[in-house]
């Protein structure tokens, strides 16, 4: 009977290794390729291990590891969002405009802005996934249609102009420092990033985003709608878009209709670099925030080494695509591994 | 291997040798043995005709000749020379064309350059157009098809495109010609026009190999005909003298390995699931029918006869232009497949790959995705229950596996299958439809879901079952029903479950109406 008991506890005790190591898998690989990235310029850039250049690295991170991390939802259910990028320019101007509007308080137009910031970026969002599944349509399409609409909306709300002056206690938290290293921007960050893996990791809604990815006329016929899941994937990179662009606004005190250009590449970069399947179905938000990690230490790195600035997008262009080929070998290595073992 | 080799002509061949010659030809598949020592000759210049059942091997027979697949046993002489094309372009070197069912035309380009495709005429290593639509313009008379060389074939009619393939066929001198099931989507006319090409081409020597499901018009096409059941050879005889039923006598008589399973025992309840009316299309039959609770009801009927439309659009997965459908005596109204789940009525479709798993994705995660609300709490999912419901079901059908965390991409397919019942069972439907559940596992892990069936069937379920397999819907059946070109052509209770009749129900329709 003991003898029995004991089987199943060690059984059970080595299915829950064999979990972590499943999941820790897909992230580890990323992991100690930042870690040694971080070593390598540690030793060889002057002033790269010091704390006033980690503090450089975590301001310049924020607004791509909440723009990644929203598009983590997107390319999980095997879709894409060109449009972030511009969506964060339209959410800047709006709320710059309403941040700087005189007849409000400081306080109610900051919560305006907020809202305004946050609801412009959902709306848009929405949108981009409405069109995708009401016509059916590919959403690099759309996007990039998108892309566009919200560029132009952004002109024309700020007349074409930045906007600045935005009220005090809204700049002074953008400046705040938490034990001395973590700006606030990163802090707001790391925030977006730990709810994104919880919806992920432990709601249905996250279940269903894998699923989506890995099987979506699977998910339909098992009785499910995978559209609604669909649109609030977009609607989420949407809203962190308006998140981003409220960390854009802590950050640089000015609201702009040309900001955001290219943010839309980097945020897929992070994501592919994190292990993150472009087909869908596979990947983490960890990842993605060890992915926008790696761009930055990679850049503030070289740039330390003294490489000329047109040196750094040739190495930053090079390490995506070799993420992407690693990966495949890792693929293959795990799934070799399943197999041996699904035989037994 | 060059072509050049496979298509030299051997002089020293004597007139009368044959065309082509399969010596104890086998073939397996995973879990399956597709054909087994299969002999028989094909003469030259002579239309040859074959049949069988679904799955007796003609699709395996004819992906070996177009150099799909490579025997694995046996040897085949072409043309007095050893035949083992490695692909079907060695094949079609070879002098063998074959025209699919299904169309293999470029259909964003013209008529003129998939006829020609595979060698263009061309000056200088540009495409010569006009020379091209010259000649396209000539195979084109030929097979009497009046397009422009230039249209785009994406705009052709199917009939069209099937004249296409021939075209494409005759512009590179086959030497056998094989055609499978090429009437399947033609109306009385065309299929009259395809014959007379036909004759033609054979009047002018070439050998033509014929599979169809429409019995009469074999006549037509052929004075031999092979017979294959089982994946075995039955026979090989002049088509004279042979008459529809004698033929339909050559294609039955598989046997099923006895089970000791009879669901006759199984009591049969109310109605669980009715149908009335429906209709796939605007213009297609009508047809009703109903499932009782603990009753086996078996949908037989030819590949492309209407039984996996008929349960896609049952449930919802296709739309249906008319028809209503009632569970447990209720009239219910389904739309999608959230409609038909919410009403329990769940599918386990035809391809458990493409539409029932979710590969990637560890077992307990297929297990529940069809019903996420009972191991959740407000959207937060809860592992434990998920895991104890999955393993819970793991143990019940007896699915192998190392934990419940393995990704079932790993599985056998019959594993693979009793995910998809798992994730079913766990929904706890009222009726469950089965498409092809035993296609391609093991016989071991047959049995076992024959099993289930009986087991849910005894708990008051309604099962329908749709299945290629002749004998295994006769074991697990308490009534089956034949479809035939889209049609339900009979209906067959158990005490009068026989091959045969169910063979001629599922025949029935394609002679009769070939005009649709």
């Amino acid at each position: 009977m003991s003898e029995i008991a004991e089987q199943a506890r060690k059984q059970k005790s080595s299915a829950l290794w064999e979990n972590l190591f499943r999941i820790s898998m897909r992230e580890a690989g990323v992991t100690v390729a930042l870690v040694l990235i971080v070593l390598f310029f540690c030793a060889t850039a002057p002033y790269f291990a010091t704390s006033g250049n980690f503090l450089k690295i975590f301001v310049q991170i924020a607004i791509n590891t909440v723009l990644a991390a929203g598009m983590t939802f997107v390319i999980l259910t095997g879709g894409i969002d060109l449009s972030v990028g511009s969506v964060l320019a339209l959410c800047t101007v709006v709320g710059a405009t309403i941040m700087t509007d005189e007849r409000l308080s400081a306080a109610t137009s900051i919560t305006l802005a907020f809202v305004a910031c946050l609801g412009t970026g959902a709306l848009c969002g929405a949108i981009n996934g409405w069109v995708c599944e009401k016509w059916k349509l590919p959403s690099f399409i759309v996007t990039l249609g998108m892309l566009n609409v919200a560029s132009g909306l952004a002109r024309v709300v700020s007349n074409n102009s930045t906007i600045s002056g935005l009220p005090q206690p809204f700049v002074e938290f953008g400046n705040l420092i938490f034990w001395g290293i973590f700006p606030s921007i990163f802090v707001i960050a790391l925030g977006v990033v730990l709810i994104g893996w919880f919806i992920l990791r432990f709601t249905v809604f996250g279940r269903f985003i894998f699923a989506i990815g890995t099987n979506e006329e699977a998910v339909r016929l098992s009785g499910h709608n995978p559209r609604a899941i669909k649109i609030a994937a977009f609607t989420i990179s949407g809203l962190t878009a308006g998140i981003a662009a409220m960390v854009y606004l802590l950050r640089l005190n000015v609201g702009s209709p040309i900001a955001g250009i290219g943010y839309e590449l980097n945020a897929i970069a992070a994501v592919i670099i994190g292990g993150t399947s472009l087909s869908g179905g596979k990947g983490s938000i960890i990842g993605t925030l060890v992915g926008a990690c790696i761009l930055q230490v990679l850049s503030t790195g070289l740039q330390l080494l003294g490489a000329e600035d047109n040196v750094k997008p040739i190495v930053i262009g090079t390490v995506i695509v070799l993420a992407v080929i690693l990966d495949t070998y890792r693929n293959k290595f795990l799934r070799a591994m399943e197999s041996r073992k699904g035989a037994q | 291997m060059h072509g050049d080799e496979l298509t030299r002509p051997r002089v020293e061949a004597p007139a009368a040798a044959p065309l082509l010659k399969l010596q104890s030809v086998g073939k397996r598949f995973p879990g399956v043995v597709a054909l087994r020592d299969v002999s028989f000759e094909i003469a030259r210049g002579s239309g040859h005709v074959l049949l069988g059942e679904n799955g007796a091997g003609k699709s395996t027979l004819i992906n070996l000749l177009g150099g799909a697949l490579q025997p694995d046993d046996g040897a085949i002489w072409f043309d007095g020379a050893p035949y083992r094309p490695a692909s079907p372009l060695e094949a079609f070197k070879a002098g063998i064309r074959v025209v699919h069912q299904e169309l293999h035309l470029l259909s964003n380009l013209s008529v003129a350059e998939n006829l020609l495709f595979e060698q263009l005429p061309s000056r200088h290593g540009l495409v010569n157009f006009r020379e091209m639509n010259r000649r396209a313009a000539e195979l084109l008379a030929e097979v009497g098809l009046d397009v422009s060389p230039t249209t785009e074939v994406s705009r052709l009619g199917v009939a069209q495109m099937q004249l296409v393939e021939i075209a494409k066929a005759l512009c590179h001198e086959s030497k056998l010609l094989v055609l499978d099931e090429p009437t399947a989507t033609l109306t009385v006319r065309e299929v009259d026009r395809l014959f007379e090409i036909l004759h033609r081409l054979q009047a002018k020597g070439v050998t033509t190999l014929y599979i169809s499901h429409r019995l009469e018009e074999i006549y037509e096409v052929g004075d031999q005909v092979t017979v294959l059941r089982d994946g075995q050879h039955v026979t090989t005889r002049p088509l004279s003298g042979l008459g529809i039923p004698d033929i339909v006598e050559l294609m039955v008589g598989r046997t099923i390995a006895d089970h000791g399973l009879s669901s006759a025992e199984i009591p049969v309840g109310s109605e669980a699931l009715g149908v009335s009316g429906l209709k796939l299309a605007g213009d297609s039959p009508e047809m009703s029918f109903s499932v009782g609770k603990g009753e086996i009801v078996g949908i037989a009927g030819l590949v492309g006869s209407g039984r996996t439309e008929v349960v896609r659009a049952l449930f919802g997965a296709d739309p249906k232009a008319a028809g209503r459908i009632r569970i447990d005596g209720e009239e219910v109204d389904i739309a999608s497949p959230s409609d038909a789940v919410a009403h329990g009525l769940c599918l386990a479709t035809e391809d458990r790959k493409s539409q029932g798993l979710l590969l990637e994705m560890s077992c307990a995660e297929n297990t529940t995705i069809t019903d996420l609300a009972r191991i959740s709490w407000r959207g937060l999912l809860r592992r434990k229950t998920e895991h104890a419901a999955s393993a819970r079901l793991v143990r019940e059908l007896r699915v192998k596996t190392p934990s419940i965390h393995q990704a079932v991409r790993t599985f056998s397919g019959g594993n693979q299958q009793k995910i998809v019942i798992a994730k079913w069972l766990f929904r706890g439907p009222k009726v469950l439809i089965f498409d092809e559940p035993t296609r391609g596992i093991d016989v071991g892990a047959k049995a076992e879901i024959y099993e289930l069936l009986r087991k849910l069937a005894t708990d008051g379920k309604g099962i329908l079952v749709v299945s290629s397999d002749l004998p295994e819907l006769m074991a697990i059946c308490h009534r089956i029903l034949v479809f035939s070109n889209g049609r339900i052509a009979g209906e067959v209770p158990r005490a009068e479950f026989d091959q045969h009749r169910i063979l001629s129900f599922a025949f029935q329709e394609y002679g009769r109406v070939r005009d649709r």
